[in-house]
């Protein structure tokens, strides 16, 4: 009887200096989580076999969209991982990869921003789409076809942080929403980021296809995701 | 006698006379078989002339990032799918045109078809489930719009150009059918992904709310 009343009596000592402690460490533990792992998950449309737009230049092939969504992928991952962010990239290479992995990447990363990066020769300056999905309650299980009706508040908080920042950095921006894969699937806050050329007084466009163009768009939205991490309500950046 | 320029004379004149008769018979075979063809392309019935009235467009522009509401006079057709078949056909004449603001090659011909169906809902359990419920006349429907294959591959590609296309559509026919509240986009008669590899046209787009704005916001799903 004494061989198995002790481990009991050991158990409810430790227990009670869990209630104890649990206090004091719960409101502590979110941010330390938050400043030790933010995540941000970078998704470059298209692949091999889905090359996306062509974006016309001026004395050679046309770039392809997949291409320079790589291109500016990579870009923005270095600056944010000089930055402290945790960066998940759904390629790195030309790989072929459906919506459906796309989003299980983006899902699995349990990240506090998801941006999938497009291009686009038509329009001007940058576009920003969020899902079209109606906000909808928050679920412990959550459909996949429509994950981030859960995250659509959150999604507009983080477009209008993105869109300050290219506005800061003098680029026209336009926000709109519209049905893009794997965007409906995704369960953290997302948007669809279209880079248009840029217009130019009295010159043709900038194409997306611009190294120095892209510099700066990444450096804008590397700059909105610095203020996404420190300035907006600790709820958002719950996965 | 007969002097020899005289029988030079005549058979010269009886050579011409064949001659002509040849190219006479020649002649008249050629008119005849214009005339056959003529026949045949004549049309044996005239077209029917639809009243003239006005119609509402909502014309995609690109550099605006916007809808605009056009309202132009059009000869329209009394049958509702007719209707919605010809605003969308010239909708996509301004897009084909020179000097459009949304250019979209195609025009009118990359609308097959348009079919309009009553929008589903559940069935009512009552004592005589057999019985249909009779359907208002203004109750909503929803339009399956049939776009050729050419019109999807040579649209442009891109979320915003895609997209205004779409809302352009769904908000041009809420204009001109108020009873149509859903779309649904087929390509050569059957379901695809994408229209050009970014607009999802596996699902029904409410025309409601694209009609109800003038930035690209596509509405919510059902």
């Amino acid at each position: 009887m004494a061989a198995i009343g002790r481990p009991v009596w050991l158990f409810a000592v430790v227990a009670a200096a869990c209630q104890i402690l649990a206090p004091a460490q719960t409101p502590s533990a979110p941010a330390a989580r938050t400043q030790a792992r933010f995540t941000v998950v970078l998704d470059a449309a298209h692949g091999p076999d889905d090359p996306g737009a062509l974006l016309p230049e001026d004395n050679s092939a046309p770039a392809k969209e997949k291409d320079v969504t790589l291109a500016l992928s990579v870009r923005l991952r270095s600056l944010l991982a000089a930055r402290g962010f945790t960066v998940v990239t759904t390629r790195e290479s030309d790989t072929s990869l459906d919506a459906q992995h796309r989003a299980e990447t983006a899902n699995r990363a349990l990240a506090q921003a998801c941006l999938l990066l497009h291009a686009s020769s038509t329009g001007s300056g940058i576009h920003l789409f969020l899902s079209a999905l109606a906000p909808a309650q928050t679920g412990r299980i959550l459909p996949w076809s429509t994950a981030q009706s859960a995250s659509i508040e959150r999604s507009i908080a983080l477009a209008g942080v993105l869109n300050a920042s290219l506005h800061h950095a003098g680029m026209k921006v336009t926000l709109g929403r519209a049905s893009v894969s794997p965007i409906d699937s995704l369960n953290c806050p997302a948007v669809a980021i279209e880079i248009a050329p840029e217009p130019q007084s009295g010159a043709r466009p900038i194409g997306p296809q611009d190294p120095a163009y892209q510099s700066r768009v990444a450096e804008a939205l590397a700059a909105a995701l610095l203020e996404w991490r420190s300035a907006p309500p600790a709820e958002f950046h719950q996965p | 006698m007969t002097r020899r320029y005289l029988t030079v004379l005549f058979l010269i004149l009886m050579f011409a006379s064949a001659v002509m008769g040849g190219l006479l018979w020649h002649l008249r075979n050629r008119a005849h078989q214009r005339l056959l063809t003529g026949q045949e392309s004549t049309p044996t019935q005239a077209p029917a002339v639809a009243p003239v009235e006005q119609a509402t467009l909502f014309v995609a522009n690109d550099a605006e990032d916007s809808l605009e509401p056009r309202t132009l006079t059009l000869p329209l057709p009394a049958s509702p799918p007719e209707r919605a078949r010809a605003v969308l056909g010239k909708l996509f004449d301004l897009y084909a045109a020179q000097g459009s603001t949304h250019p979209v090659p195609g025009g009118a011909a990359s609308i097959k078809q348009v079919f309009l169906l009553p929008v589903s809902r559940p069935q009512a359990s009552g004592p005589n489930p057999a019985k249909a419920p009779v359907e208002p006349k203004d109750a909503p429907q929803l339009a399956v719009v049939n776009l050729s294959g050419s019109f999807a591959f040579t649209h442009p590609s891109g979320i915003e150009a895609e997209t205004l296309t779409m809302i352009s559509i769904c908000a041009t026919l809420h204009a001109n059918l108020p009873s149509v509240a859903q779309v649904r986009f087929l390509v050569d008669g059957q379901t695809r992904n994408t229209l050009a590899g970014h607009a999802d046209l596996s699902r029904t787009y409410l025309t409601a709310d694209a009609a109800a704005t003038t930035i690209p916001i596509s509405g919510a799903k059902p």
